[in-house]
């Protein structure tokens, strides 16, 4: 009984690890675009459309990097494309959100549906475990490299949302965009860069998706970590390094229903599936509050007020 | 709750200037509301023809596009019906959102709703079969159904007033719950082990299936559809209920100031939303599959979600631009064979009309053609 634990723990822990990376990409772009008064609620189509078109670039050069790369400048495409919609005066930015996120994944079936078959290059990971002779720690302690790109990405837009004139000015805009106008900010300019950083970064989170964990394309790769990462976001109450620690704990228990299953608990499969989206709910209930808006949230933010 | 959708507001109040201005009322009254169907359909134009371009593009003909969804989805008397048919359940699904916007909410929890309210009817249905007469048996099902579907949307409703859960997040996040419970029930428990290929609940059988309207090969899920959508406006428009919804979805510390029961409002206009979906469920599992699988969860609720924001979310016009999406839904599977494209076409070409129409709420208030004479000729 205590190995079979042990064994879950351990997978729990590589799952962690592994499944926590693009939730992490998508907090942290959702939670630059959010910190700039604006919410994409598209970022699942963008992850999905990153991660197929990181499949097909890794597949036709050979290098997954250049895939990585190619995810991100489509998810800039897609958030510059929310970015300038929203923009525009009356238009619901949650709204658009919905529609770039049905956008993106059809984009995605459409033009990934000759890359469900061959096999593209992946990522590979980094082994961490060369010291413990455990096969089973061994490959939880294999840790993709992009996971500590997000924790650096991580720490630098902490550091720069607090101590640069660029940080000042998202949190300006974000905050309140009367007083951005009166410092001659045009508020416009920097929420289309804020959602065009996000979307770049979702973008990321997508291919790690299709290029190391899972590690293949196909239509059900990713079903609403898009939009768990942001409830996540005001979970971690805007703060990068926080939205780090969450997207932990999301990769934990979205590692629950795999690790079960490693030691043959298959009854309950779909149910432990849907633990993080039940963790998701729960944790927004926990943490919203019908009578005032949630702590350190940007003031200029059209949703969860 | 002001991040309230763009909800039809009523076409604005003319005050004539003077008695020569009351002559021509009902023309500028007309001028006014035709703004609420030239810029939809202008932007639905914008997305044909960009989609136009995607498809030249991709090195595909946009003619045979054309003539494809109308051979497939209503050029012969067949797949008219058709198209009838699987308009059902977006005219139900759209419902489901439409209702809850106009009392300012986005919710998208339709498809889940649809999938749990399917299920729970197979669920119910299979200790009845062949004990209970089929009559009573379906409508004790369509009853459960809605019954489901109106908790699960409900719940978000709830959720949000109580304690003030983002509606949208909640709902979607609902709808992959709802899947998963599905999917648990339907690979284990309620599993029909004489059919090894999909994981189904037992068929419901024949007898219990519900008939096609007489003289059409149409299922009653579109008449029942219909008939909601004018029971819904209905109420929405020409009730003290719908009043208050409206004021509560227009200015949410108005309603609150007036007194008005908002929590019972919110959860009673998300539980008619979620009924709407689940009873969308019903008709796809007893008109269509037979037994609830996985297939239950094909997108209608998404694509709901698009006809109710096309509609305005007004009821009244939710039927016609049901059928539209239900035609090209329909003519997928003969553009895919014929054209050798993907089936994700047509998901490029909701989300670029879903785009464009949200682009267009811009223009609102734009064009001085749509206003009121009096009240351009102050301006």
């Amino acid at each position: 009984m205590t190995a079979a634990f042990v064994t879950v723990l351990i997978a729990m822990l590589g799952g962690a690890i592994r499944v926590s990376t693009p939730f992490m990409f998508v907090a942290l772009g959702e939670c630059l675009t959010e910190k700039s008064g604006r919410v994409n609620l598209g970022l699942e189509g963008t992850l999905v459309l990153g991660a197929m078109v990181a499949y097909a670039a890794s597949y036709h050069t050979g290098s997954p990097w250049i895939g990585v790369l190619a995810a991100g400048v489509a998810g800039s495409a897609l958030g510059a494309m929310h970015g300038s919609i929203c923009g525009l005066p009356r238009v619901n930015d949650v709204a658009v959100g919905i529609a770039m996120m049905l956008f993106g994944i059809g984009l995605a079936f459409f033009f990934g549906k000759p890359y469900i078959q061959p096999t593209a290059p992946r990522l590979d990971s980094i082994p961490l475990g060369f010291f413990v002779d455990d096969p089973s720690l061994k490959s939880a302690l294999q840790v993709n490299p992009l996971f500590f790109v997000g924790i650096a990405i991580a720490l630098a837009l902490a550091w720069a949302l607090r101590n640069t004139r660029w940080g000042l000015i998202v949190r300006t805009v974000g905050d309140s965009a009367p007083a951005a106008l009166a410092m001659g900010i045009s508020v416009n300019w920097v929420r289309l860069l804020t959602t065009t950083v996000g979307g770049f970064l979702a973008g990321v989170g997508g291919a790690f998706l299709s290029l190391s964990y899972p590690g293949s394309w196909n239509q059900g790769l990713s079903s609403g970590q898009g939009l768990m990462a942001v409830a996540l976001v005001i979970f971690a109450r805007w703060n990068p390094i926080r939205c780090v620690y969450a997207a932990m704990l999301f990769g934990a228990a979205g590692a629950i229903g795999p690790s079960l299953q490693s030691i043959g608990i298959t009854q309950g499969y779909y149910f432990f599936n849907a633990a993080p989206y039940i963790l998701t709910l729960a944790i927004m209930i926990a943490t919203s509050s019908a009578t005032h808006a949630a702590r350190d949230m940007p003031g200029e933010l059209s949703m969860a007020k | 709750m002001s991040d309230a959708p763009a909800v039809t507001s009523p076409a604005p109040v003319l005050q004539p200037a003077g008695a020569e201005a009351t002559r021509s009322d009902w023309v500028e009254r007309l001028r006014a509301s035709s703004e609420y169907v030239a810029i939809p359909v202008f932007a639905v134009a914008v997305a044909s023809a960009l989609f136009a371009l995607f498809l030249l593009a991709v090195g595909k003909s946009p003619a045979d596009f054309i003539a494809y969804v109308w051979r497939g989805g209503f050029g012969t008397a067949f797949s008219f019906q058709n198209t009838l048919q699987r308009s059902a359940p977006l005219i139900l699904t759209a419902l489901a959102v439409a209702i809850p916007a106009r009392i300012g909410l986005i919710m998208i929890g339709g498809e889940g709703a649809l999938v749990l309210g399917g299920f729970a009817a197979a669920a119910l249905a299979i200790p009845m079969i062949g004990v209970a007469p089929p009559m009573l048996t379906l409508i004790l099902m369509a009853i459960f159904a809605m019954l489901v579907g109106g908790f699960w949307v409900g719940l978000s409703g709830f959720l949000r007033y109580a304690r003030g859960v983002n509606e949208t997040i909640s709902s979607l996040l609902l709808t992959y719950i709802g899947i998963a419970i599905m999917n648990f029930f339907v690979e284990g428990a309620l599993r029909d082990l004489s059919n090894p290929n999909k994981p189904s609940t037992k068929p419901l059988g024949d007898a219990y299936m519900v008939g096609k309207i007489p003289g059409t090969d149409v299922h009653w899920g579109f008449a029942a559809g219909v008939f909601l959508c004018v029971l819904l406006y209905l109420l929405l428009e020409r009730t003290t209920f719908g009043f208050a919804a409206r004021v509560t979805g227009g200015n949410y510390r108005a309603a609150l100031a007036q007194g008005l029961p908002v929590g019972k409002l919110i959860v009673t206009c998300s539980a008619i939303a979620g009924a709407c979906a689940g009873l969308a469920g019903f008709f796809e599992v007893a008109a269509i599959q037979g037994r609830a699988n996985a297939s239950l969860a094909a997108g209608y609720g998404f694509t709901g979600i698009l006809v109710a924001f096309l509609a305005r979310h007004n009821p009244l016009v939710i039927p016609p631009v049901a059928i539209l999406f239900g035609g090209i839904v329909a003519s997928g599977g003969l553009i895919q064979r014929r054209m050798d494209l993907p089936d994700a076409t047509v998901l490029v070409l909701q989300g670029l009309i879903f785009v464009v129409l949200l682009t267009s709420e811009t223009l609102y208030g734009r064009f001085a053609f749509f206003r009121p004479r009096a009240r351009r000729d102050r301006t």
